[in-house]
């Protein structure tokens, strides 16, 4: 029996057009925009003025709080204005402009090609090191990774967890990068284990991913502690909380964390930079991108700077197709979509996913039939139904006592119902009334 | 380039092929087997009283649409195909059309539209309406027609040829409180005017060569619709399982405290409309519970109700009753029986 998590969850079809396709190196465009809010957390204070020249991997504005993340230049080039721009969330936002000057990196960077397996940080400096790189979970949550790495007082880990799963549909830029980079992810994951201060860590893949399963396990047999585990395809098995679940039976409670049960969870692609960061002193500025979609004509994935305009990596997946009908950033369960394509590649842009016109257009919404399929997928063991309708009618008492905060978001209730009941906007809109209504209790 | 004209909306973007028409459309492929059956016990009767009660729901709904909520036409999602089918499977094939007609006014205006159309209703229609019928003309609705193989004449359609069910032979015969249940079942039961009803045997109650409801007599053709509805997820198996298991274990403490009372459990669950109930009217998925804990009570509470009402009550069918009460329960029992949240708090461990 292949391990999964227990309950809930759906098998949307794969459509992994880019699978196998090997990471190319995007072509530099002409200018970056690069965001100064690209992580959860306090936006970044910019640290350059308009005229600066800065090369590649200088820092260019600074975390402004414990949950915040540093950002640096993904080019070399002049500094042409700090302005709001619109960024992949379909707002203006500040962004700083640069314009590309050659390809100049910072003489600090290790550009040599070898592997270096040599760990010679401390675990303090570690994570000091992953902090100041701006490296933030690279799955798509973009949470600041040295705060998963600072471990509150009073808790412990004794497993490490990375999540190679890439349960979303489309999506390849993680099997690539564990079919490409395999030894860096095992050094990163040893950096990880250094910095928990734990001897065991935990590779979960889904067995739609044989090659890299087969490879990884090959591998990992020189890197005393790191395991693969098999994991069934089952969507949402990359969210924390199922592969924690999945992996070592432990259920993070209601409101909590997986250090609460003993564990952090990584993603493979935060993993490797986290390698480059402390062994090759590279910061996060560059990310593996899937460009995808039923008529993209050259589905890729993409080594792409930080700050690139999404359409030009639409116009080297071969353009935009004629029957375009949405764009979305990241996977088909839990992207966003874009209203437009000039917005700027970010530390969480994981795939750029379009679909046709016939594909985008949702179904026109039913009656409930209350055919209980919402709660029968539903991982977190709610029901959708109920919550849509407590949202519905603005009873929010009952939303928050029917627990919608502990809804991860997944899709999966849309996903499934036959009437195509917008159930997710609904539990989103619960979500966020019941948090204000929260903060405002707690501010009494 | 312009940039505005990509569809904006919020996650997921992908969506399974479920839709409500083809949720719909596969319990009418489900009902089809046990449809050829009764067509072939009771002639065309079966079917044109089938087609008279489908008809005639469209219509009541079609008519409620347009002309009294003045909203959408969903007259061909299926649902009011499958509560004609279901009310004509509730009722003896010769029963005279307009009662049928009467019957699908009450089952589509009474109890569903009136309650805000599909999805809304507590109550599952079809039984609404086959109630309906059963108080207001208890005589035409208890008499059944005998079934008789590929009779392609109207004959049974017009003029009854009147026969019992098994249920309510025994019912009847019992309450003279003269015979056991066994010298029953062998021997049959005197009609009146020497006129014997046998009892048929455990396979012909298998295939349906017995009286009864339109659609509920051949268990074999229901069982195989079910397990349709079972491949195709349309339904779970909490329903009929607790339904059925409750009914034997009952159904057989009885007969085996009291052996010349109480017939035994294979002769409950293959007579009368039990098997129906338990695949197509219980696991109604509008009137069923939603979480699987719910649903094992809601088949455990009709399993009990059903044999209480065969075996004590004045009815010899409880089935429909069952299932209505059972129905109306069922917001209850999606208050007390929740899904285990992902990460609960344990109490007080
Ligand atoms: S309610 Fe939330 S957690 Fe449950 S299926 Fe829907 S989106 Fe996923
Ligand atoms: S899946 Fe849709 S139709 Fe079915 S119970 Fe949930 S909301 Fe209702």
């Amino acid at each position: 029996m292949l391990k999964t998590f227990p309950k809930g969850g759906i098998h949307p079809a794969e459509n992994k057009f880019s699978a196998g396709k090997a990471i190319e190196q995007l072509a530099l465009p002409k200018t970056v925009s690069i965001p100064i809010s690209q992580h959860i957390g306090a936006p970044a204070a910019p640290v350059v003025n308009k005229g600066d020249k800065v090369v590649v991997g200088q820092i260019i504005a600074k975390s402004s709080g414990f949950v915040s993340a540093n950002i640096h230049s993904s080019v070399s080039g002049t500094v042409s204005k700090i302005d709001d721009v619109m960024d992949t969330s379909g707002y203006r936002k500040p962004c700083i402009v640069i314009d590309v000057e050659g390809d100049e990196w910072d003489s600090a960077i290790d550009r040599t090609a070898g592997l270096n397996k040599n760990i010679t940080l401390s675990q303090e400096e570690i994570v000091k090191k992953i902090g100041d790189s701006g490296i933030v979970g690279l799955g798509g949550a973009t949470f600041p990774s040295q705060v998963k790495l600072s471990i509150p007082k009073g808790k412990t880990a004794d497993v490490l967890i990375l999540n190679g799963v890439e349960c979303e549909p489309y999506l390849t830029s993680d099997h690539q990068i564990m079919m490409e980079r395999g030894h860096e992810l095992m050094v990163g994951t040893q950096i990880l284990m250094k910095a928990l201060n734990v001897s065991k860590a935990l590779i979960g893949i889904e067995n739609n991913k044989q090659d890299a399963i087969d490879y990884l396990k090959k591998i990992s047999a020189d890197y005393p502690g790191i395991e693969v585990h098999v994991l069934k395809v089952q969507y949402p098995q990359g969210g924390e909380k199922q592969l924690i679940k999945a992996l070592i039976n432990r259920e993070v409670p209601s409101g909590g964390l997986p250090i609460d049960v003993g564990t952090v969870v990584h993603n493979v692609g935060t993993t490797i930079a986290v390698y480059e960061a402390v062994q090759k002193n590279k910061p996060l500025f560059e990310r593996v991108v899937t460009v995808t979609g039923k008529s993209v004509s050259k589905p890729a994935n993409f080594l792409v700077r930080i700050g690139t305009p999404v359409n030009e990596l639409i116009e080297a997946a071969g353009g935009l197709p004629e029957d375009t009908g949405k764009v979305v950033n990241g996977g088909p369960m839990m992207g966003k979509a874009l209203n437009s394509i000039e917005v700027p590649v970010t530390k969480g842009t994981s795939g750029i996913l379009i679909f046709n016109k016939k594909d985008a257009a949702r179904n026109e919404m039913q009656n409930c039939i209350r055919c209980a399929k919402c709660v029968s997928v539903c991982p977190m063991g709610l029901e959708p139904y109920l919550l849509m309708q407590l949202s519905e009618k603005s009873m929010w008492e009952g939303v928050e006592a029917e627990k919608a905060l502990d809804c991860i978001e997944c899709g999966s209730c849309s996903y499934k119902c036959p009437s195509a009941r917008p159930l997710l906007d609904y539990i989103r809109l619960g979500k966020s009334t019941v948090s204000q209504i929260i903060r405002a209790r707690n501010q009494k | 380039m312009s940039t505005n004209k990509f569809f904006i909306a919020p996650s997921p973007h992908d969506y399974s092929k479920d839709s409500v028409k083809s949720i719909m459309y596969g319990v009418i492929i489900a009902l089809l087997p046990a449809l050829a059956m009764s067509f072939y016990y009771f002639g065309l009767g079966a079917l044109i009283t089938t087609l008279v009660a489908v008809v005639s729901c469209m219509f009541f709904e079609f008519i409620i649409q347009k002309y009294l909520i003045k909203g959408k036409i969903t007259i061909f999602d299926g649902s009011a195909i499958i509560t004609g089918i279901l009310l004509a499977f509730n009722v003896p094939s010769n029963l005279p059309w307009w009662m049928v007609v009467i019957g699908s006014l009450v089952a589509i205006g009474v109890a569903k539209m009136s309650f805000g159309g599909l999805g809304n209703n507590p109550f599952n229609p079809a039984l609404v309406g086959r109630v309906f019928l059963l108080l207001s003309y208890p005589v035409q609705m208890t008499s059944w027609p005998k079934p008789s193989n590929f009779d392609f004449t109207l004959g049974g359609y017009t003029d009854a040829v009147t026969g019992a069910t098994p249920l309510g032979a025994l019912k009847t015969e019992l309450g003279k409180g003269e015979r056991t249940v066994q010298d029953i079942l062998d021997k049959g039961v005197d009609m009146g005017g020497g006129d014997i009803y046998q009892f048929p045997d455990y396979m012909n109650q298998m295939m349906g060569d017995l009286g009864g409801s339109l659609g509920e007599v051949s268990a074999i053709a229901i069982i195989i619709g079910g397990l349709y509805m079972l491949y195709r997820k349309i339904i779970t198996w909490h329903v009929p399982v607790a339904m059925l298991g409750t009914i034997f274990i009952f159904a057989g403490l009885l007969h085996i405290a009291h052996p010349d009372m109480y017939a035994d459990p294979i002769f409950h669950l293959m007579t009368g409309g039990i098997m129906l109930g338990a695949v197509f009217m219980a696991t109604d998925m509008v009137t069923s519970p939603m979480t699987p804990l719910g649903m094992i009570i809601f088949g455990v509470g009709i399993g009990l109700l059903t044999v209480i009402i065969r075996v004590f009550g004045a009815y010899p069918e409880g089935v429909s009753f069952a299932i209505l009460i059972m129905n109306a329960f069922v917001p209850l029992i999606n208050k007390g029986c929740k899904p285990k949240r992902f990460g609960e708090k344990k109490a007080a461990a």
